[in-house]
């Protein structure tokens, strides 16, 4: 049984519909990462996971299982005992995620003693083993700071701290190092893979960073406009992306790697803007797709299987890729 | 040799924190020639969107010279100035917070050439007309405010505000960090097409290494108020020489999953410590007892490439 399941979920704020017929799982100590530009869904999606939606949005349909159990049935109690406990989350901003006001050590102890009845005391001593599992150096005198003594990087690693303080089986990091510098984020994301491992915990990465996704994923799905539009193991992803736009996004970023330079070559770009999604019956990418079809336009597409762990949703690109 | 169209020379920016001194730009020097894009890289603290505002004048400097096109303009009065100003723009990270919401596109654009006393009301019509039209966005973008635009086009709008004066120089300050990966390609071919059309130099602030391998002609690397390292962006990619650039370019994940990264090369984050020795010393991981208590100068180590270490 998969850790997560979510089938078919989709979530309607007013005026728009964020989130739709999305379907996907998670297995027990993997990464799989959420891919897309700003406005796909994919923070919507997350929480939605967590229960922590907008009082406007609206869950439409679908399920979410933990472990079997559908949180969309769980009362707030039950929920409370999931956050944290089950799934945590960690922001991209972790300075607007922790209080200013209270100490570190105040802010772990808090999560450790909701969910564990555990003294002051012992709390405490957990709090300077997390801080050192974090690699904070001097956990035993950092743990009395308060957030603003510390840089970005030790905020993230604070909140990183507070999210696996009780042992949750799914960790969702939403664009956890964004804010970070390049060297830091480098740091952070090797820390949360040295924990999952350490902890044989899941990790749901949401990023709109493709280099991210190849060194730290093991899977990726890729959202457009409220859909997934492509699903994959990160090799065969990296190798041969299939969906139109999967291709462009591979295709527009800027590779460090590639010895391209504007006085020799043009970026490739996606024509258009996200925007043109809006209104369109059928396939939401069909506005900018270089593939479109008359038949595009009628219908979304779903998912379908291209190999085993492979899905696209672009019957005109699997049909390309059988024949040829 | 040409004379450059910027030069700057051992500049100094420093801001009043409490009661100490925050050394932001601490003795930078370097050149802008006429046509090309000069990068300018470091993470955030180092000074260099400081730098960038202090060439432009927004920001004031402590010491040192910035000279444009031969004037030197470091101390010039307002009125003395205006012409200089008009030749030096800016492109903003966030185009929406640089938008005043209030007014059009027609006012945003129209305000910076009455300022600047460009041309009169059917002059500067044409010339608004016309730049709308070569930064892409469509004819009837005049009449319309800032939220009616998607981030991409907001974008669009700040380089026309900038372009609109006809300048030499444009500062870009990270002006793709806000968007999206499909819009940035579209951003920056136009900026590209821009630049040799009109004849444009750029000073290109960024902390995306990627986007600065492709679109910068030389790169400047920043840490701590300094150069560290400057060469040619094929020169630097090929062979950089400060451990500082070397760890940078170690810590972008690459697309390639095969492509298997080491550990971080660096640990820790920029500090505001400042000793007598080199500024990086303390992450360094070739430091080495020199490294602390003689800072090393920025020295030639080859052809048009700079480095600021004892052992590059």
């Amino acid at each position: 049984m998969s850790l997560l399941a979510v089938e078919n979920l989709s979530v309607a704020f007013p005026g728009h519909v964020a989130v739709r017929e999305v379907s996907f799982a998670i297995e027990p100590g993997e990464t799989l990462a959420l891919v897309g530009e700003s406005g796909c869904g994919k923070s919507v999606t997350a929480f939605s996971v967590m229960r922590l939606l907008p009082s406007n949005a609206r869950v439409v349909s679908g399920r979410i299982l933990l472990d079997g159990a559908d949180l969309m049935a769980a009362s707030p109690a039950e929920m409370r005992e999931v956050r944290g406990k089950k799934v945590s989350l960690i922001q991209q901003e972790p300075m607007t995620s922790l209080n200013p006001v209270l100490s570190i050590g105040a802010q772990i102890g808090e999560v450790i003693r909701r969910h564990e009845k555990v003294s002051r005391r012992a709390a405490r001593a957990r709090c300077i083993e997390l801080l050192d599992l974090v690699s904070i150096p001097d956990a035993h005198r950092r743990i009395d700071d308060y957030p603003h003594n510390l840089s970005g990087g030790m905020r993230q690693r604070v909140m990183i701290a507070m999210a696996v303080a009780c042992g949750p089986k799914l960790l969702i990091a939403d664009e956890p190092t964004t804010a970070l510098d390049v060297t830091t984020q480098a740091q952070v994301l090797d820390l949360l893979d040295d924990l999952r491992r350490r902890l044989s915990m899941a990790v749901l990465l949401i990023t709109h960073d493709l280099g991210v996704v190849a060194q730290w994923a093991d899977r990726i799905n890729v959202m457009y406009a409220g859909r997934i539009v492509e699903q994959a193991a990160i090799r065969p992803f990296f190798a041969r992306p299939m969906h139109p736009y999967s291709r462009g996004l591979l295709g527009a970023r800027v590779d460090v790697d590639a010895d391209e330079h504007y006085s020799a070559s043009r970026l490739s770009e996606i024509p258009g803007s996200v925007g043109s999604a809006a209104g369109e019956a059928g396939c939401p990418f069909a506005p900018r797709c270089p593939m479109v079809e008359t038949a595009c336009r009628a219908v979304p597409p779903t998912l379908l299987a291209f190999e085993a762990e492979r899905h696209v949703a672009c019957p005109v690109t699997l049909e390309a890729a059988r024949d040829g | 040799m040409a004379e450059p169209l910027l030069s700057v020379r051992d500049l100094h920016t420093r801001y009043a924190v409490g009661k100490q001194v925050l050394r932001a730009v601490d003795g930078v020097s370097f050149e802008v020639g006429r046509g090309e894009t000069v990068g300018l890289v470091g993470e955030s603290g180092c000074g260099k969107s400081t730098l960038g505002k202090t060439v432009l004048r927004l920001v004031p400097s402590a010491e040192g010279a910035i000279v444009l096109d031969g004037a030197d303009i470091t101390r010039l009065g307002d009125s003395a100035m205006a012409e200089h100003r008009r030749r030096m723009q800016m492109i903003f990270q966030d185009p929406f917070g640089s938008l005043n919401p209030r007014q059009t596109i027609r006012t945003v654009l129209d305000t910076a050439l009455k300022v600047h006393r460009q041309g009169n009301r059917a002059e500067r019509e044409r010339r608004m007309a016309e730049i709308v039209e070569r930064v892409g966005l469509p004819a009837d973008a005049l009449d319309r405010y800032p939220h009616e635009f998607s981030g991409g086009q907001r974008q669009r709008i700040g380089i026309a505000r900038a372009l609109v004066l006809r300048p030499a120089l444009i500062v870009c300050d990270e002006p793709v960090s806000a968007l999206d990966v499909s819009i940035q390609a579209q951003i920056l071919n136009l900026l590209v097409d821009l630049k040799r059309d009109l004849g444009l130099s750029y000073l290109f602030i960024s902390h995306d290494l990627s986007v600065v391998r492709y679109f910068a002609d030389r790169v400047l690397v920043m840490y701590l108020g300094r150069i560290v390292e400057s060469a040619s962006h094929a020169t630097l990619w090929r062979d950089p020489r400060h451990p500082y650039t070397k760890a940078l370019f170690a810590a972008v994940p690459s697309t390639d999953p095969t492509h298997k990264r080491g550990a971080p090369p660096i640990k820790g984050e920029l500090t505001t410590d400042l000793s007598s020795g080199c500024r990086f010393y303390s992450r360094c991981p070739a430091a080495t007892d020199r490294c602390r208590s003689e800072e090393p100068l920025l020295r030639s180590v080859g052809e048009g490439h700079h480095a600021a270490c004892h052992f590059a």
